[in-house]
């Protein structure tokens, strides 16, 4: 065999080979989306949304409460975090800049997007669930909102930066002072990267089990008392398909189909935001 | 008056990224805190010793973090080559129409929650395990390989990205000097994107190990050392979720807490490896 010869050869095994790790890697991530998908349709239907959870083997089981419980603990860590988040990052992007520490907040911040989430939960469990005695869907928004600050805080500098600078001195020109310059200027002109940050941040937190297993807890009824433990699709969805019976497992497939489709929309939605900006 | 408002809008977005230095610091004071108890009555016990008995007040978390170390091993054996090659066929191979959806379906695999990884590992993967090895299926092999499934697709984006850097230019130079695909990879791609892709690993690394719900499900939290892979093990991160409710007494709390504070360490150590090391952010200003 030529020198070239075995270059091409060895050139076709190495390509082979990466084609069928991407098979394979393909393969198992849309099994794993099939059996959502397939198992998700199959546990649907309208009791979901109108029953609360029952004891196994009841008719009218559903899982009104884990669904009212997700939109309440996300949808307030979202108006807490998403103000905290962008100011957070306003401030490296405008003020810190490259000061040592705007660079350290940055630092920390990347790690803490990737530390883990149950860690967070024993926290919250420590500063929160002890002194007040009991779970509570307080402990489980306040574990969610500092899993949501870096990924905001992150995506706002990032964003905040990409507004070019010859925009703010036009408006620093014309006599306005710096926080209208941020306001009517800056944030416009990133409008659309913020927008999506706080979609793809929403997704991430939605999707979180473990911080809220010991903060929120879980609540087989319908509650909207945020002192009270309150029950979560994630969490739902963790106890029932743990449980040995085949009518809890569907609810959790339920639950874990409605999620899914959740996060997805939000992460899909977040990418048009950005191509339809791109493409003006 | 503009000058005031100015001043309080400067001063509390300076005080809110501040926060985000005080509330990691305080994280770490309160779970030290936690743990001080834990630390007294075991001391460097508490790593060496396996030996879990909460009905006897003793706590060894040797298991835990064995358990932390071997799935993650596992898991990182199993996920690099074929992350690594899904990063080589998206960047270099793939046809440009194939490109935008696969990387796209790849990337909204990663944002598809653990839970539902966890979840999927025990209906549909436990039952495979048990045919083929024997034994209940839940176990240290089955986590390894969840745990894989589950770290894939934001391995192979964060490698793809990293091996994406490298110039056209370059890659150019090379193919007009003969190169197959693989010369370029190996010669080109690979050298230049070194950092990146080491860096990638290492992220994807510090995810697994603090990864909760995808291991949970199919790892069976018992607290045991075992060569035998197919046997139930546990890991920090699985006996903090079964046990931290369970929890009845101050030191069996305590010591739950010091098992958090050595994942955060671990983890915290781990990914500023990765994103000081080898990924600091360019950034021209």
């Amino acid at each position: 065999m030529t020198a070239t010869q075995k270059r091409v050869f060895v050139n076709r095994i190495v390509m082979a080979l990466s084609t069928l790790s991407a098979g394979i890697g393909l393969f198992f991530l849309f099994w794993i989306l099939y059996i959502l998908v397939s198992n998700g349709v199959e546990a649907i239907n309208w009791d979901i949304f109108l029953f609360e959870g029952a004891p196994p083997g009841y008719e009218e089981s559903g899982l009104k409460q884990a669904l009212v419980g997700q939109l309440i603990i996300v949808g307030i860590a979202t108006l807490v975090g998403v103000p905290l988040g962008i100011l957070a990052g306003t401030y490296l992007s405008e003020y810190g800049q490259k000061s040592k520490l705007a660079e350290t907040i940055r630092d920390i911040s990347d790690i803490m997007m990737s530390a883990p989430s149950i860690v967070v939960g024993s926290f919250v469990y420590a500063i929160m669930v002890v002194p007040m005695g009991h779970f509570s869907a307080w402990a489980g928004i306040v574990a969610l909102t500092i899993i949501m600050l870096p990924i905001i805080l992150r995506t706002t500098d990032d964003m905040l930066h990409l507004v070019p600078t010859t925009l703010r001195e036009a408006a620093f020109a014309l006599g306005a002072p710096k926080y209208k310059v941020i306001i009517q200027v800056v944030y416009r002109g990133a409008k659309a990267g913020i927008l999506t940050g706080i979609l793809l941040g929403v997704a991430r937190v939605a999707g979180e089990t473990a911080p809220l297993l010991f903060t929120s807890f879980n609540d087989n009824f319908m509650s909207t008392d945020l002192m009270e433990p309150m029950a979560s699709l994630t969490v739902t969805m963790y106890n029932y398909a743990t449980s040995p019976y085949e009518d809890w497992q569907r609810l959790g497939w339920a639950a874990a189909f409605i999620l899914s489709m959740f996060i997805l929309s939000l992460n899909i939605l977040g990418r048009l935001v950005l191509l339809t900006k791109k493409g003006k | 008056m503009t000058k005031i408002i100015d001043n309080i809008f400067a001063n509390s977005t300076r005080l809110i990224a501040i926060t985000v230095l005080f509330i990691t610091a305080w994280i770490f004071t309160v779970l030290f805190q936690e743990s001080l108890l834990s630390m007294q009555t075991f001391g460097l016990d508490f790593v060496t010793e396996s030996k879990w008995a909460p009905n006897l007040e003793k706590f060894g978390a040797f298991a835990a973090i064995m358990g932390s170390v071997i799935s993650t091993f596992l898991a990182m054996v199993l996920a690099v080559p074929v992350a690594i090659g899904v990063a080589i066929f998206l960047s270099e191979i793939a046809h440009e129409r194939l490109k935008a959806p696969v990387g796209v379906s790849i990337e909204l695999l990663a944002a598809i929650p653990s839970v539902i990884y966890g979840m999927w590992g025990l209906f549909y993967f436990v039952p495979i395990i048990r045919d083929i090895f024997g034994g209940i299926g839940i176990g240290m092999l089955t986590a390894g390989i969840v745990l894989a499934i589950m770290i894939l697709p934001f391995m192979a984006a964060v490698t793809r990205d990293a091996m994406n850097t490298t110039p056209d230019i370059l890659k150019e130079s090379a193919y007009a000097l003969g190169g197959t695909k693989w010369d370029v990879i190996r010669d080109i791609v690979i050298p230049y994107s070194k950092a990146g892709i080491i860096g990638a690993l290492i992220l994807a690394l510090g995810r697994a190990i603090g990864e909760t719900m995808a291991v949970t499900f199919v790892m069976g939290n018992v607290h045991k050392v075992s060569w035998d892979l197919t046997q139930p093990a546990t890991s920090i991160p699985v006996t903090l979720a079964n046990e931290f409710t369970e929890a009845d007494t101050d030191l069996y709390f305590s010591s739950l807490f010091e098992l958090a504070l050595i994942l955060l360490v671990i983890s915290f150590t781990i990914i500023s490896i990765a994103k000081f090391y080898f990924l600091r952010r360019k950034r021209s200003v």
